[in-house]
């Protein structure tokens, strides 16, 4: 029977939630890094007992950990002691540097003044397809960068910056780049998003990019109806089946591309409030696709104190709540962009975390959910390992 | 011997328990104990003060000797207490967000 492993980052530590495939009894272990914020962790597709890690913290930085055993032991890539000495003798702990390419750059500011780019942490970690050595990581102030020797080092792409970048602005909370998506077909094509800049793709490996962002309509913040830059996007997912399909949480709005970016349509349809954060797709069915509706933006909590996951088995427009074992009373929660995630296994479980410590699973594609764990800190991240 | 006391998440982080113990060459200055201090626990490197720049980062202080040592410039020579180990050089994550 298969096992399932959820790995959840919260404001004060990771947590492992593991279960059998019938998804029934959670064990939980945590919190790993006690007291430190863990914006995401992700295992590798390719060796999923390879799992980065990223742990950050207002006083003391940004910190890159790894595991090799699936979460039982941890490490910062480069520091095991028989990693420590380089080859001239001097200790690497590079693993926790991130450093611009180049001239450093400005970007807009809330006050509409230009601001250097400054480094703040690593809030999304997506291991490559191909090589469990190689990873890209986004951070804040927006950049993606790339590690090859399994998160000792790391490297900007340097060209993203280079798409109007003087024009993104941070939202809310900061110019970080949130979403990476990696075409399983295309190794040289992958996506990206950052709160207020868009989205983008590249199709040479991350040299050069290009925005995404038609159709997206931002009209108070935006006034301009063809601005390239400058979209709070909140969250894209696709199905590896069909990576030319995107699905967009947008600040307001959910939309949907059959052209990789090229052109957005909105699909938010009947949905109670079109703002949210997450956005995902079904294992199984790449037209069923999950969001958590927000009251607004002013108002970050389900609307009419229920939290309700809506559903379309249409890709969009035709939205159905999903309630049974949600709470439909006094639930002010909010789910974060990067807690929401789906097993593989037939039926699609889905999963999401809360800013209260819960962390939900239906085993049942959305039908039913169950509390696999109530107090957990406020969670950051999901992310779900289907194990053989 | 310089004897190091790190603020609580520093330890984890360092995997080291009580004082850390520095052999710092003559001068013992405030960036001469960072460099040991870094030297020996790689993972370190960042959280105290920038990569780049080596600036202290913001929401860290340095004592010694009942004296704030956080505004001085980092070839700051250390007291003679803190030199000779009968005081500790202390690094503290400051007081912040309520």
């Amino acid at each position: 029977m298969s096992t399932l492993r959820v790995l959840v980052g919260t404001k004060k530590g990771a947590f492992i939630l593991t279960a059998d495939g019938t998804r029934k009894n959670w064990s939980i272990t945590g919190p790993h890094f006690a007291g430190w914020e863990i914006y995401h962790l992700k295992g590798s597709p390719l060796d999923p007992n390879r799992i980065y890690a990223s742990q950050t913290s207002g006083w003391f930085g940004q910190i890159i950990q790894r595991s090799d055993d699936g979460g039982k032991t941890w490490n910062p890539p480069g520091t095991k002691p028989e990693d420590l000495m380089g080859p001239d003798g001097m200790p690497k702990g590079k693993s926790n540097e991130f450093a611009y390419e180049g001239e450093t750059g400005t970007h807009l500011f809330f006050d509409g003044s230009q601001k250097p780019w400054e480094f703040k942490r690593i809030w999304h970690i997506e291991p490559s397809h191909t090589d469990p050595d190689t990873a890209y990581a986004g951070a804040e102030d927006a950049a993606i960068f790339k590690t090859t020797d399994g998160g000792k080092t790391w490297k900007e792409l340097p060209g993203l910056r280079q798409v109007k970048g003087h024009l993104w602005q941070p939202g809310a909370g900061g110019l970080g780049l949130h979403t990476i998506l990696l075409d399983p077909t295309n190794p040289n094509r992958i996506y990206i998003a950052i709160s207020a800049a868009g989205a983008f793709r590249t199709d040479d490996g991350g040299a050069t990019w290009r925005p995404i962002n038609r159709g997206l309509k931002s009209q108070y913040e935006l006034p301009d109806p063809d601005a390239d830059v400058g979209h709070c996007v909140h969250r894209i997912a696709l199905h590896p089946s069909r990576p030319d399909v995107l699905f967009m949480q947008k600040h307001w709005n959910v939309l949907r591309t059959d052209n990789a970016g090229d052109q957005w349509t909105q699909v938010s349809g009947n949905l109670p409030s079109d703002f949210g954060f997450p956005i995902d797709v079904h294992a199984h069915e790449p037209e069923t696709i999950y969001v958590v509706p927000i009251t607004s933006d002013s108002l970050h909590y389900p609307p009419d104190g229920k939290l309700r996951v809506y559903r379309s088995k249409t890709g969009g427009n035709e939205w159905e709540p999903l309630t049974k074992g949600l709470p439909q009373k006094d639930c002010y929660v909010n789910v974060l962009r990067d807690a929401m995630a789906t097993d593989s296994l037939d039926p699609c479980g889905v999963y999401f975390g809360t800013t209260g410590g819960q962390v939900y699973c239906s085993p049942d594609g959305g039908d039913t959910w169950t509390s696999i764990a109530d107090h957990l800190p406020g969670v950051l991240s999901v992310e779900v390992q289907t194990l053989k | 011997m310089i004897r190091v006391v790190l603020p609580f998440h520093l330890r984890n982080l360092a995997r080291v328990e009580g004082d850390v113990l520095l052999e710092v060459p003559p001068p013992v200055t405030i960036a001469a104990v960072l460099d040991a201090l870094e030297a020996r626990s790689p993972v370190l490197r960042g959280t105290i003060r920038d990569h780049g720049t080596l600036k202290r980062r913001p929401f860290i202080r340095f004592f010694a000797c009942k004296e704030d040592f956080s505004m001085l410039p980092p070839d700051t020579h250390l007291p003679d207490a803190v030199v000779q180990g009968e005081e500790p050089f202390l690094i503290v994550g400051a007081m912040a967000g309520g």
